[in-house]
């Protein structure tokens, strides 16, 4: 796809999701396509990705794991348009793991439509080639004489006409053609990319098929638990196994050295029986004892109070400065001073985690729900001591990411166990206190900000010191998700910015969360960015739209990039959308606004919220403006995309904090670790703005002005600013 | 001890400790994997079944609470017109992002249409509290359960149909 958009006028247009009932506008599915009676041996395979059988069905591998946000569908969506085929009559199916043939497979980084779109865009029209070629050839015609459309290549001066059905068996013996030079269609010709097409696996999922990892199956399939110290990086000492050997349908029981890796294998004991309910049972009998090691002294409360202590003072490192913050400090009108905080928060897949392997004659098959099978390949290869060559992986959908399946213990320990048993398929699940206690979890963190405006309110100073925490291995370092960013706004936005940074011993694991960083950050400085507007008596709109500037590219790599005029258009359009600037709201009811850009995406979203008497909080609605450059492949799946980020987002500021006392956590289960439910999920009213910039992904960057929004607009209701998450509603009664 | 259970209008026996639960009966045992675990203490929903029609959580059912209550799964839910509806609307809606909660929201959905034809929004919240979406698709559960008792959608989903409404030539890009 074009990187140089920047040379083309700019036309931009706006998508509006309709409130129309129905659907109408959806691709549809053959019958053929949902059921089993698909290309089947006869069919012919045009290239890694498309088989062709006799019958005309069209067989698409999709690349990447699917945890929801709806590659599965989408990717082959975009090969069938450059192929032309008839989108009825396509079966999708999930690629093994095999990265010569398909490259990075992976579900992270909101990537997979920015990395793929045009790659299999290159797949689908070297197809397309190869059987217009198939058909020249039968017709002994010039292939340039030849159209395809709907699974049909059409000799135009004669109308003869030949299904890929026909053609696909001669179109597998034409040489591909090089998908570097390959041609492409004009997007104005797109029939596939753009409309909305279901999910395919959906029909599946309501009759409730096997489909998620823990849904597999095998002939004498055994199940197992995995008890790891309830302290991270504990170690076993010793434990006692008669009993849970004895305990009914036990199989085996043995204890696992580990390799002292988070994203590795931890010590533990393994219980393996005929059903997971006695295994799980058994376990409930065992008699062991840890080593718990360093962490066992640590507590949110003291990190809390270390936050504070060191908080006012000077960071331990000045991490990043762009000008002189204490002297624009000394020469602002007004200064502010406030102290943000967020929680340590898991990813709660509801899928716990879990994945089933089986070791046999000296090689290893294994199921994995793995959001990143390849580097937990290269893992496991490594904790095994085994050769890759000797693994196979099937990716299997999962029952949610959101970051924690990016890492790959449980694929390493039922490996491990499988190996153990040497034969028989292990199914290994783990119950949901063991999935919330061994999460790698989202790190809390502490801000303690400064902040100044001019006469005229403006924000022309800033100052940060970020309280955050070292890796347990290397005090120098930051543990892996804790890392500050230089890029992180205001920075690159006010000319006075300085970053301090402290760190502090923290021994759990830790790693990246559905848009990792920016989910924290965001709630911060869109927050305190609020906090200033108010404090200067100015609309907060007008505050950010003047933070921002002139629409230009803010430097930075590639990853970094923002472009300031995306950012400034989704602030305007959602203001508009939602009547922003409304002064007749009912008492206790206010709107917020918040906006953020990372993973490419730009996004700005407005809260409206009623805070009871009772400090209870009700959001009523959330407005969202997006842009996500010049193409949605599958928008029903975009807008879902959308909608399920924006409330995942409210979940974590009115619910989400994970707590730790004695280097334990606390929450074991969704009764103290609450998720989000119906009842207090709004309605999502959402406005695509499309924009000559290249496509960009979906799944992670609805979600960090989610909570910023929220906060305001819980500030505009009640005049209580929220600094701390998650949202303390005893702070809000009347 | 050997049970003996009604399951989507089959008779199986089964062979398990009092203290089973019915999920993992239905899972292990019998092979009906449609009902998900989720939480094991029956706070999200995932494993949701109709015991004679109620909607309940497997996993706090121990097999031998059972006896002769006809258990239905999620893969038989489309013997009853309503459970056929319901599972439409989810496909019209495009409702399912990882899918993992669904079979039991469609569970909870059907029991609550069985009971109560013409839901309000509140009757709504109250059947679906008990069922955690983790991708939150609350949005288009909500519309796809009044699709399904025939009232209007109210909220902005479903998707289709979009719309070009606006076209401006202002640069995105600036200078």
């Amino acid at each position: 796809m074009a990187d140089d958009a920047s040379f083309a006028p700019t036309r931009r247009t706006l998508l509006k999701t309709g409130a129309a009932a129905g659907g109408g506008l959806f691709l549809s599915w053959g019958l053929d396509a949902q059921g089993a009676a698909t290309a089947k041996a006869s069919a012919a395979s045009l290239n890694a990705y498309v088989s062709i059988a006799p019958s005309g069905a069209i067989t698409i591998l999709s690349k990447n794991p699917e945890c929801g946000q709806g590659v599965m569908t989408m990717l082959p969506m975009v090969i069938a348009e450059e192929l032309d085929a008839d989108w009825s009559k396509v079966t999708i199916k999930e690629a093994m793991l095999d990265v010569d043939k398909f490259g990075f497979q992976s579900a992270g980084g909101s990537n997979s439509a920015r990395f793929n779109y045009d790659p299999l865009r290159r797949v689908g029209a070297a197809g397309k080639q190869m059987l217009i070629e198939a058909a020249a050839t039968t017709w002994k015609v010039p292939a340039s004489e030849c159209t395809a459309a709907m699974s049909v290549v059409t000799h135009g001066p004669s109308g003869r006409k030949l299904s890929y059905g026909k053609l696909a068996s001669k179109a597998a013996r034409i040489p591909a053609p090089d998908v570097k030079t390959v041609a492409l269609k004009d997007p104005k010709d797109f029939k596939i990319v753009g409309q909305s097409a279901r999910g395919f696996d959906s029909p599946k999922v309501i009759k409730g098929e096997p489909l998620f990892g823990i849904d597999t199956r095998l002939p004498g399939m055994l199940y197992a638990v995995f008890v790891k110290c309830p302290v991270h990086g504990g170690t076993l000492k010793s434990a006692k196994l008669d009993a849970v050997l004895a305990s009914p349908g036990v199989k085996k029981a043995f204890t696992v050295k580990g390799n002292g890796e988070f994203n590795g294998l931890a010590d533990g004991v393994a219980i393996v029986a005929d059903s997971w309910w006695r295994a799980q049972k058994a376990k409930a009998k065992l008699e062991v004892e840890w080593d718990e090691g360093p962490t066992a002294g640590q507590s949110s409360a003291q990190y809390a109070a270390t936050s504070e202590r060191l908080g006012p003072g000077p960071g331990q490192k000045v991490f990043h400065k762009d000008g002189d913050a204490d002297a624009a400090l000394a020469r602002s009108a007004k200064v502010l001073k406030a102290s943000y905080s967020y929680p340590f928060i898991a990813h709660a897949t509801l899928e716990p985690q879990n994945c089933t392997a089986q070791f046999k004659d000296g090689k290893l098959e294994i199921w994995a729900p793995s959001q990143r099978p390849k580097p937990g390949l290269d893992l496991l290869t490594k904790a095994l001591n085994i050769s890759a060559s000797d693994v196979t992986i099937h990716i299997t959908r999962m029952g949610g990411g959101f970051g924690r399946r990016l890492m790959a213990d449980f694929m390493i320990e039922s490996a491990w166990i499988a190996r153990e048993m040497n034969g028989p398929p292990v199914k290994l699940v783990h119950d949901r206190p063991a999935d919330l206690g061994h999460d790698f979890y989202r790190p809390g963190g502490f801000h303690h900000l400064t902040a100044g405006i001019d006469d005229k309110g403006k924000i022309i100073a800033w100052k940060d010191h970020f309280v955050t925490y070292s890796d347990r291995n290397d005090p120098t370092k930051p543990a892996f998700a804790c890392e500050a960013s230089a890029v992180d706004p205001p920075a690159r936005l006010v000319p006075d910015v300085t970053v301090e940074v402290s760190m502090m011993p923290m021994g759990f694991a830790t790693g990246p969360l559905r848009a990792p960083r920016y989910n924290a950050i965001a709630f911060v400085y869109q927050s305190f960015v609020d906090e200033l507007a108010h404090a200067a008596g100015r609309d907060p709109l007008e505050v950010q739209l003047e933070l921002l500037g002139p629409p230009r590219v803010l430097p930075g790599s590639a990853e970094d990039a923002v472009d300031v005029g995306r950012l400034r258009a989704v602030l305007v359009k959602a203001a508009e959308m939602s009547g922003w600037g409304k002064t007749d709201l009912p008492a206790r009811t206010g709107m917020g606004i918040a906006a953020y850009a990372c993973m490419h995406g730009y996004f700005a979203e407005v809260a409206r919220v009623h805070v009871a008497q009772t400090g209870a909080v009700k959001v009523e609605k959330m407005w969202v403006a997006c842009d996500v450059g010049d193409t949605l492949i599958n928008p029903t799946g975009a807008l879902n995309q959308v909608q399920g980020g924006v409330i995942d987002g409210l979940g974590h500021a009115l619910n989400a904090a994970v707590t730790f006392d004695k280097g334990r956590p606390v929450q074991t289960n969704f009764d103290s670790y609450p998720l989000i439910r119906m009842p207090a999920a709004p309605d999502v009213e959402v406005a695509f703005l499309m924009t000559d910039n290249p496509l960009s992904g979906l799944g992670e960057p609805a979600l960090p002005p989610a909570l910023p929004a929220l906060c305001n607009a819980i500030f505009a209701a009640t005049g209580v600013r929220i600094r701390s998450l998650p949202i303390d509603t005893k702070l809000l009664k009347a | 001890m050997p049970y003996a259970i009604t399951v989507n209008g089959k008779k199986h026996t089964v062979d398990v400790e009092d203290d089973t639960p019915l999920l993992w009966v239905l899972r292990d045992t019998i092979g009906l994997v449609g009902p998900k675990f989720g939480c094991g203490g029956g706070f999200c929903g995932a494993c949701t079944v109709h015991l004679e029609g109620t909607a309940v959580r497997s996993c706090q059912i121990q097999i031998s609470k059972v006896g002769a209550k006809a258990v239905t799964t999620i893969e038989g839910v489309d013997a009853s017109a309503i459970g056929r509806k319901v599972q439409k609307a989810w496909i019209d809606h495009d409702v399912i992002q990882c899918g993992y909660c669904q079979a039991g929201q469609i569970m909870s959905a059907t029991a609550l249409l069985t009971k109560t034809p013409q839901p309000s929004d509140a009757d709504i919240d109250r059947a679906m509290v008990g069922n955690i979406c983790r991708c939150a698709t609350y949005v288009r559960i909500k519309s796809a359960i009044r699709q399904a008792a025939g009232l209007t959608p109210e909220l902005t989903t479903p998707p289709a149909p979009l719309q070009i409404a606006v076209r401006s030539s202002t640069s995105a890009k600036g200078a």
